[in-house]
């Protein structure tokens, strides 16, 4: 972090008289510097008018994009199951559900526009597959209990990662954090109620939940990235406050939380190791299995290639009505300036 | 126990109305009951709406753009809400519940018209479909409000404010998408072609809307055709494009017997409901 220092390519070109304004945009740039170490010092956030370090920037523009892409790709594995939901009600609220993702895709592109990135631009890295999104989301949502293993564990690691990055140091992020945690809070407690209900049913039924459960432990557990010694960016986005807290120590806090709320459903987690260690005030787990993420994350999960079809074909089959809203926009907005001219 | 966790039962998730609006569990408790004949037309009126909300369900994360999946995705949802509501009614009449008509029912036994079990199509197709729908769910709500039957009227009140939202949208982009492109503009008037044989359907005064409506408690489907198809002439003329000129196709009495996507529709539907006879979810 010390190391770091802005750049002033304005003065550092070799040969070149310094001229006044060059000299100005050096004195800003250093100003903007200044100021931003300042914000994040004392724990302010940092707006889209401020100057910031290009770092700063696209490590944001990142991450926040990364987020959104995994609220859309998120939708498929859950909106599998609403033409198949097995109540009226539980189709309502996975609909609902489905539809606040969709919403949390929205406000995370917004927040990543600010940063000078457009929506079409997000849209391309990941319809070209240069995105990544979160590699649960390549896994197949095969029975009804995962939908609510995907809202009790995949929600819930999701939300344990998020509720820090409600004070980001990036202004829009963190404040569409704040909403979307609340909304992410209430779909875990659906998930927990879907699994609650199914493992006080019928044997079938609790059989189904377990069998959910014991497929997403691991890739939920995953969520939170690589262990600390291999996660590369992680040191970096915690000087600048975006990231508050480690890969490892927020799985930690996740393992806590949900072994309490696993005892209560009465279903156990798939990990031998599991155990409550005194010592250190936290439970103990086993190890994860690596090579499986990082096969995910390269791309070659099991529905990867499915996920981004998929995606891929809502937007080439939606390229029509686009174009058509676009073009018509466009017609209307000759018309009233025609219309205007008029007038005048 | 769970209150250790930070939320309990009763807090529940799955309460999804908001505000002062009333839920079907709510309809339920209140002791409404309806006779045979008003539950049987409660189900048509459910049908509808169930059907078309479970095509368009099929729509989230496939839209054309992101705005548009949560404006499907909330269609659907306003939709399975008035299902849920007329199916929770009609249950009363024979000591079912919204779900046991849902999902064990027989083929033959809904009473949705085939205008809404249409496959959806391209959007342009989804959209003609929405307008018709839209148009008619409008109009029949707006005089069905006045309906002798309470529970049914109250019903009405709460879908009529939704459905108008569902207009504005469809009627929108059957603009947006005539005055568009050429392809747009072809492919709207190909989806109003490819649904309007089953337009007339909605206005067939099937079993036992006649009686009802006689008593106030029904609004007469046929008395709904001129109002509705003013309308939609009206704005299809707006959008410079052509009224079909398709006939109506026979069978026009919702029972079934003329419909091959009504079984496809159910199977997907209830498959894990009756794969679970007697489970709780």
């Amino acid at each position: 972090m010390a190391t770091h220092t802005p750049q002033l390519h304005a003065v550092d070109a070799p040969g070149e008289q310094i001229t006044a304004e060059a000299q100005r945009a050096a004195d800003d740039a250093r100003l903007g510097w200044e100021r931003f170490q300042e914000l994040i010092e004392q724990d302010k956030r940092v707006e889209p008018r401020d100057w910031m370090p290009n770092n700063y920037r696209k490590t944001l523009v990142r991450q926040v994009s990364q987020h959104a892409h995994s609220e859309i790709i998120g939708m498929q594995p859950e909106g599998n199951w609403i033409t198949r939901a097995p109540s009226l009600k539980r189709k309502a609220v996975l609909m609902a559900k489905v539809q606040d993702e969709a919403g949390h895709g929205l406000y995370l592109y917004s927040a990543a526009e600010t940063l000078g990135t457009s929506r079409d631009q997000m849209y391309q890295q990941l319809y070209t597959g240069q995105a990544k999104y979160s590699s649960i989301f390549n896994y197949p949502a095969r029975t009804w209990a995962d939908i609510g293993a995907i809202g009790w564990l995949v929600d819930g690691a999701a939300i344990t990662n998020q509720v820090p990055l409600c004070r980001a140091s990036y202004g829009p992020y963190g404040r569409a954090m704040v909403r979307i945690c609340k909304e992410e809070s209430f779909h875990q407690r659906q998930g927990w109620e879907i699994l609650y209900t199914l493992s006080h049913g019928t044997e079938e039924q609790k059989q189904m939940a377990q069998n959910a459960v014991d497929r997403f432990y691991g890739p939920a557990l995953q969520m939170f990235g690589p262990p600390d010694d291999e996660s590369p960016n992680s040191q970096q986005s915690m000087a600048w406050k975006i990231k508050r807290f480690s890969n490892d120590d927020l799985r930690q806090r996740f393992v806590d939380m949900i072994v309490p709320q696993a005892e209560a459903l009465g279903l156990t987690l798939p990990d031998p190791d599991l155990k409550w260690n005194q010592k250190r005030g936290h439970y103990d787990y086993g190890d994860l299995d690596w090579e499986e993420f990082f096969s995910v994350v390269k791309g070659t999960g099991p529905l990867s290639h499915q996920r981004l079809a998929h995606y891929r074909a809502a937007r080439d089959d939606g390229a029509w009505v686009r174009e058509a809203a676009a073009a018509y926009a466009a017609k209307q907005a000759e018309a009233d300036r025609g219309s205007a001219l008029l007038r005048a | 126990m769970s209150e250790a966790l930070g939320f309990t039962a009763a807090d529940s998730a799955t309460r999804i109305s908001a505000g002062e609006a009333i839920t079907p569990e709510e309809l339920r408790s209140a002791g409404a009951q309806a006779d045979e004949d008003t539950a049987r037309y409660a189900l048509i009126l459910g049908d509808d709406s169930l059907i078309l909300a479970q095509r368009l369900g099929h729509w989230i994360s496939r839209a054309p753009e992101l705005e548009e999946d949560i404006a499907l995705g909330n269609i659907a949802l306003d939709l399975l809400g008035h299902a849920r509501f007329f199916l929770t009614y009609a249950g009363t009449a024979w000591g079912k519940t919204e779900d046991d008509l849902a999902y064990f029912r027989e083929e033959d036994e809904f009473r949705s018209a085939r205008l809404v079990e249409q496959d959806n199509g391209d959007f342009a197709k989804t959209i003609a479909r929405q307008l018709v729908f839209s148009f008619y769910a409008h109009e029949l709500y707006r005089r069905l409000v006045d309906s002798s039957d309470q529970t049914l009227a109250a019903i009405a009140d709460k879908a009529l404010k939704e459905v108008a939202y569902h207009q504005d949208h469809a009627g929108q982009w059957l603009l947006r998408l005539a005055g568009g492109t050429d392809e747009s503009r072809q492919r709207m008037q190909a989806g109003l072609e490819a649904v309007w044989a089953y337009v007339e359907e909605l206005f067939a005064d099937v079993e036992p809307t006649a009686e009802l409506a006689g008593t106030g408690v029904a609004v007469l489907p046929s008395s709904l055709r001129e109002n509705v198809m003013n309308g939609l002439r009206h704005l299809i003329d707006q959008a410079g494009l052509e009224m079909p000129d398709v006939k109506a196709a026979f069978g026009a009495d919702r029972t079934g017997r003329f419909s091959e996507q009504r079984g496809h529709i159910l199977t997907e539907m209830q498959v894990l409901a009756r794969r679970h006879p007697g489970a709780t979810w």
